[in-house]
């Protein structure tokens, strides 16, 4: 039904991941709302939505830490619902303080392989490894309180990858970090994830972490499923409201042959989408104005209401209280 | 749920028990003479001169050692958190030597101080029953009451609130009383509550310096000649200071409640 | 010049935390109140055991407390009876404190034990001794009720004022200290370690033996000392269910201080006080160090 561009598949141990029909209620309340999403072998899909919207419920039931009301999860093509978590072969990042706070980096990597009884010498090896993927290969002796709290998120997500799951769950785990840890780290895991061809779950509240990261991106409201699809579908052509207005900034303009008419049906707009300073835009006066480094945004007084506009920074742009015109641009 | 049967087990253990005795005990003190039921030994206390001036002693004790506690306990506890973090730890560790420190050591100690020192300090704080147990009871008072108090602050976004209230122009003084001490009042009362409990309990101390007029003395002392009335009143005293802390504790959880819907 | 316009002034940083001796002042009334009413007695116990009745300084007292073959059996069963009923009050207290919690927070069972534990740690002693003699003494409830179906305690050599029934009373204090002291503790462990240990592969017991154990192995070491320390000290109990005929430190000290034996016991009590503080103080001891290593967990 959605239009999706192909996955870029990575060297591909990823399998399918699928929800079928899944609803999880807690008495009248439904956190999940009969939800089918289906994942592609190795595709990172994003998971986004404000708090409470059963994103996070969605990655319990696909970790084991809850069971549904009804409905199913596969893994593979094996139903995994009534497994328990310690048999579903996921690995799971948490939001913060999550490692094993009484062992090291190293030995944080290595339990998963010690509770499936690997050998003490290739849990070294497997852990060094680990480490050195996610660019700590110096830190296998520190505890995790030595660690700064993105390390720490380096090393949780070495000790995920480090049993070899069929799935990467993420819940959160860039929330609690400072923005340019963040990013950073976001990065990181995209390139670990692509480098691993590992399916992955990322779940987030954060629609520009989502739309920066992920193949696809579910967007996820009131335990109902809004729209899946790629990055650029999902910004470029909100399916509903909801997502037009959850995902980036959104105009109602008022719209016909191109132009700014007042009284037209209205056309969902991004800020990016209209200009200033046209010859025969609408009238307009700058209510706000804010620098954000390449773009400048503006808030407008309008016939038509309120209009958010970025216009790229450059000199002469319309200050606080100046009148200017804003159109469409083509 | 996965494997809540040894909850059951432990829960059942717990209660057998914590229940068989005060129940021996209930029944015991339930008997009367004759051979039936009756509460004939509970009665004792309104009718035993002796015994319901000893709980009035106790419970005048109590008021003066609660009270003393607390004045000691919240403002350090509240000044710890707000200005000196660093010595939390310490004070924690601190608060826990008068559960270790034998009371007995402790009336050896000043046991001593009463048969060999004079002077007119001295004198006042022998005097009574009242002025000679309050100090010490205080002492072996502050680590539940420390902890119940922190525990209560540490649930409560303290320096905020101080913050606030200064910001509107209240002393330090004022924002403690008006605004901290209703926030923490079950953790207050819980402290105060157990504090009671401590001097309807305490034996030790008051026995060595011979001050043989409180409750608990009392009661011992009662039940060399009728068991009964001493198994009665101990067991109504406890339950008494239990009932009080369910009361708090209800209360407590009520308006947090409240709030937070 | 008014103080409605400089109260709004006062720079909100005032509140800090600081490390200066101003704000060790405020600590002051506490401290000063424990080394008075604490530290007073404990220096007279200290001073009077160095010393004979005429002030001049002996060790003798600390000699006779430590030789003397009465003196020595109240040592001994004080420290047996203190660390057995420590370890199964430790155990036994740490199991219930954790099937409390994995109840609802506002849930009747979680308020009724936690003030429970408050009130039976407080209360200790008079109490306590006649409710086990209620129960388990010669016509006890339970011992009849025991007898009945076929089990005769006091035919097999239990006795309520022995040495195993003054334990029995014991762990009934014992067991709702472990709870204040230890709850808070298992509150410490997050849901996410025993979710990221499931999610690694591990069961139920690896989590615990793996994870939880070791993050809890300090603190279930200094509450089991605290615990220690506090039947060490205890003396209530004892006192109203055996009126001392059974050889404890403290029924000792209390003996010689009574007075009507020679005088010089006096100090030999003083001594045998100071016995108990050098155990206490070791107990201590060991009780900051584990403190310390469970803080380092804690440090985030």
């Amino acid at each position: 039904m959605t239009r999706t561009a192909e996955a870029p598949v990575g060297t591909g141990r990823g399998v399918a991941v699928e929800f079928r029909a899944l609803r999880r209620s807690y008495g009248a309340t439904h956190a999940l709302d009969g939800l089918d999403l289906a994942l592609r072998p190795g595709e990172l899909l994003a998971l986004l939505g404000p708090s409470g919207c059963g994103k996070t419920t969605a990655l319990r039931l696909l970790a084991g830490f809850d069971s549904p009301t009804s409905g199913q999860v596969l893994i593979g093509d094996r139903d995994v619902t009534g497994v328990p978590a310690a048999k579903r072969d996921t690995g799971m990042v948490f939001q913060a303080y999550s490692l094993f706070p009484t062992m090291t980096a190293a030995e944080n990597v290595a339990f998963g392989l010690r509770m499936r009884r690997v050998g003490a010498a290739e849990r070294t090896r497997r852990a060094a490894e680990l480490l050195e993927v996610v660019g700590l290969g110096n830190r296998a002796g520190s505890y995790p309180h030595e660690m700064s709290g993105g390390q720490q998120q380096r090393v949780a997500l070495a000790r995920a990858l480090a049993v070899s799951p069929s799935v990467l769950l993420l819940d959160e785990p860039l929330s609690a970090l400072d923005a340019r840890v963040r990013v950073q780290l976001r990065d990181e895991i995209r390139r670990v994830q692509l480098a691993e061809g590992i399916t992955t779950l990322f779940v987030t509240h954060d629609q520009a972490e989502a739309l920066a990261v992920a193949d696809r991106v579910a967007v996820l409201n009131a335990g109902k499923l809004e729209q899946v699809g790629t990055p650029q579908e999902v910004y470029g052509s909100p399916a509903t409201d909801f997502v037009a207005e959850f995902v980036g900034t959104t105009n109602h303009v008022p719209a016909a042959d191109g132009r700014i008419t007042p009284g037209a049906p209205t056309l969902q707009v991004r800020p990016e989408g209209l200009a200033v300073g046209t010859p025969d835009g609408l009238a307009a006066t700058v209510l706000t104005s804010t620098f954000l480094g390449p773009v400048t945004r503006l808030v407008l007084t309008t016939e038509v209401g309120e209009l958010v506009v970025d216009a790229t920074s450059r000199p002469g742009l319309p200050g606080i209280g100046d009148t200017t015109t804003v159109a469409l641009t083509q | 749920m996965r494997g809540r049967r040894w909850r059951v087990v432990v829960l059942t253990l717990a209660a057998l028990y914590f229940l068989v005795p005060l129940l021996s005990a209930a029944e015991f003190s339930l008997r009367t003479p004759g051979g039936g039921y009756g509460f004939g030994n509970y009665l004792a206390i309104v009718r035993d001169e002796v015994l319901f001036t000893s709980l009035l002693t106790s419970l005048q004790i109590a008021v003066f050692t609660a009270v003393l506690v607390l004045a000691l306990v919240v403002p350090t506890a509240v000044w710890v958190r707000l200005r000196f973090p660093a010595v939390a730890g310490l004070l924690e560790s601190a608060t826990i030597l008068p559960i270790v420190v034998p009371p007995v050591v402790m009336a050896a100690g000043i046991a001593f101080v009463q048969a060999n020192l004079g002077g007119p300090v001295f004198r006042t704080l022998f005097a009574s029953s009242t002025t000679a147990l309050t100090p010490f009871y205080v002492v072996l008072a502050l680590p539940f009451a420390y902890r119940a108090v922190d525990n209560g602050l540490a649930a409560i976004p303290l320096r905020t609130l101080v913050e606030a209230a200064r910001n509107l122009g209240a002393s330090t003084a004022t924002a403690l009383v008006r605004v901290v001490l209703p926030t923490i009042r079950s953790a207050v009362l819980g402290a105060a509550f157990l504090t009671l409990a401590l001097v309807l309990g305490e034996i030790v101390i008051a026995r060595i310096l011979l001050y043989t007029d409180t409750f608990p003395i009392a009661v011992v002392e009662v039940g060399r000649s009728a068991a009964g009335v001493s198994v009665a009143l101990s067991l109504a005293s406890l339950l008494f200071t239990w009932v009080l802390l369910m009361a708090v504790s209800f209360a407590g959880g009520r308006r947090s409640r409240k709030a937070s819907s | 010049m008014s103080d409605l316009l400089e109260a709004p002034a006062a720079p909100p940083d005032r509140v800090r935390p600081t490390r200066s001796w101003g704000a060790a002042l405020g600590l002051l009334p506490f401290v000063g109140y424990l080394l008075v009413f604490l530290g007073g007695p404990l220096y007279f116990v200290i001073s009077g055991a160095l010393s004979d009745p005429d002030g001049r300084p002996t060790l003798a007292n600390l000699v006779a407390s430590v030789s003397a073959p009465q003196y020595r059996a109240a040592f001994l069963s004080s420290v047996l009876l203190s660390a057995v009923t420590a370890v199964i009050g430790a155990v036994f207290g740490a199991f219930l404190a954790q099937a409390v919690l994995t109840a609802r927070p506002d849930s009747p069972l979680r308020r009724i034990v936690s003030t429970a534990s408050g009130v039976l740690a407080y209360f200790g002693g008079v109490p306590l001794a006649f409710a086990f003699i209620a129960a388990l003494g010669q016509t006890g409830l339970a011992t009849v009720f025991l007898r009945s179906v076929g089990v005769d305690l006091y035919a097999s050599g239990f006795r309520i004022d022995s040495l195993t029934g003054l334990g029995l009373t014991y762990v009934y204090f014992q067991v709702p200290l472990m709870v204040i002291l230890i709850t808070p503790a298992l509150e410490g462990l997050l849901p996410q370690w025993r979710e990221a240990a499931e999610n690694l592969g591990a069961s139920a017991w690896s989590y615990w033996r793996h994870v939880a154990l070791p993050v809890l192995a300090p603190a279930l070491g200094g509450a089991t000392l605290v615990l220690f320390g506090n039947a060490f000290a205890a003396y209530a109990t004892a006192l109203a269910l055996t009126s001392g005929s059974i050889p404890l430190l403290p029924t000792a000290i209390a003996s010689a201080l009574s007075g009507n034996v020679l005088a010089d016991q006096q100090n030999v009590g003083l001594a045998l006080g100071f016995d108990m503080v050098v155990v206490i103080a070791v107990v201590m001891v060991g009780y900051l160090v584990l403190q310390r290593r469970a803080a380092r967990w804690s440090a985030r």
